[in-house]
């Protein structure tokens, strides 16, 4: 026979994993969000590599 | 499943319980102050970044929090004000909320220098290991001065909100700074004269306890009356205008007359009344602070406007 009847813990649980999982969700917007601010503001988001590239020397990055 | 089993799974912590832990009013405070920075500060930040900052703030605060009530779980559960607290009522175990304030603490860090920059992410660290460290775990329990000095914690988010905006520290930013560490001990001790029996209790030196309720009474006056001039040149700072100015006055003139109210008053006459005006102090300390940075906001909005026929002299 199958459990039908739940108990008030397990709807705790559901309530918990499921305002967690907004809340995850929530934060994956939010980079999101920062990663196309940080990009169409135009800063350097390169990371160093070891390597010089024109973008990091002074005054060769303006175009 | 014996009963004790039982018992256990039906306190099994809710979701709200971690909101607890996180100390939610506290955090509105620093939130708050925070925010206020960022909008008074000059330059543009944009609205996102600005969110984020704010987030990460509060945060970090929370984690602080979590880590508090951590350490303090043996004395929460002594006091009434406290005791229903999720640890000591037995609803999130000890480890669970160290963990949760140590991984915050870290998350937090990192995610406002990526966001905003690494004065801001080290000075949310300073921060937090002020308050934790510092405060809680070496003042808190030794010396009656352990709300004045663990107050710079609480009076860092400003700080903090102007390095998201600026990438610095200004004057403004050092004035707010001390607003909040001046506003601090009057609060606690406005606080402590009608809770003192449980700081009593649990053993914590608040200045009620170690030096009566005579001498807290004139040190909340004398804390107040330092107010006035931080405030004032508050609103003659690069963040002030006539907003500050009239709330600065307003506030002050209150906060000041019910601090004389205080020193007026024998323990016997608290008792008598229910302890009424120490109770409307407390309240008083909330209005004025949060009352002070939101005329700092309104001035910053309120600045685009008034320049074109008001010139505010800026003193510092």
């Amino acid at each position: 026979m199958p459990i039908t009847r739940q108990h008030e813990l397990h709807v705790r649980r559901s309530r918990r994993n499921l305002l967690l999982a907004g809340l995850l969700g929530g934060f994956v917007v939010l980079i999101f969000a920062i990663t196309v601010v940080k990009l169409s503001s135009g800063q350097l988001m390169e990371a160093f590599d070891h390597v010089v590239r024109p973008s990091l020397l002074e005054g060769t990055n303006d175009g | 499943m014996t009963g004790a089993t039982a018992e256990k799974f039906i306190v099994e912590a809710d979701f709200d319980d971690y909101v607890t832990l996180l100390k939610p009013r506290v955090m509105s405070l620093a939130v708050f102050t925070a925010a206020v920075a960022i909008v008074a500060a000059p330059g543009f930040v944009h609205p996102v970044i600005a969110l984020a900052s704010i987030l990460f703030i509060a945060v970090g605060a929370g984690a602080s929090g979590a880590l508090n009530m951590w350490w303090d779980s043996d004395i929460d559960g002594i006091m009434r004000r406290t005791r229903n607290r999720p640890v000591p009522a037995g609803r999130v175990r000890r480890e669970d909320a160290f963990a949760l304030g140590a991984w915050l603490s870290g998350f937090s860090v990192v995610m406002l220098g990526l966001t905003a920059n690494l004065l801001a992410a080290g000075l949310l660290a300073f921060s937090i290991f002020f308050y934790v460290v510092i405060y809680t775990v070496c003042l808190k329990r030794v010396t009656p001065q352990n709300i004045v000095i663990g107050g710079a914690a609480g009076a860092l988010p400003p700080v903090i909100g102007w390095a998201v905006a600026t990438e610095g520290i200004g004057t403004a930013a050092i004035l707010m700074f001390l607003l909040i560490f001046i506003w601090t001990p009057p609060h606690f001790w406005a606080l402590a004269l009608f809770v003192k029996d449980d700081y009593a209790d649990a053993g914590i030196p608040m200045l009620t306890v170690t030096h009566g309720n005579r001498t807290a009474r004139w040190q909340i006056l004398a804390y107040t009356a330092l107010l006035v001039p931080v405030s004032l040149l508050l609103a003659f700072s690069e963040v002030g205008g006539p907003a500050t100015l009239l709330a600065a006055v307003w506030l002050n003139a209150s906060f000041l007359s019910a601090g004389l109210a205080l020193v007026r008053r024998t323990d016997s006459q608290s008792n008598k009344d229910g302890w009424t005006a120490e109770r409307r102090m407390f309240r008083i300390s909330l209005v004025f602070l949060f009352a002070l940075f939101a005329a700092v906001a309104a001035d910053a909005v309120l600045r685009p406007i008034l320049d074109g026929f008001l010139h505010w002299p800026h003193l510092v």
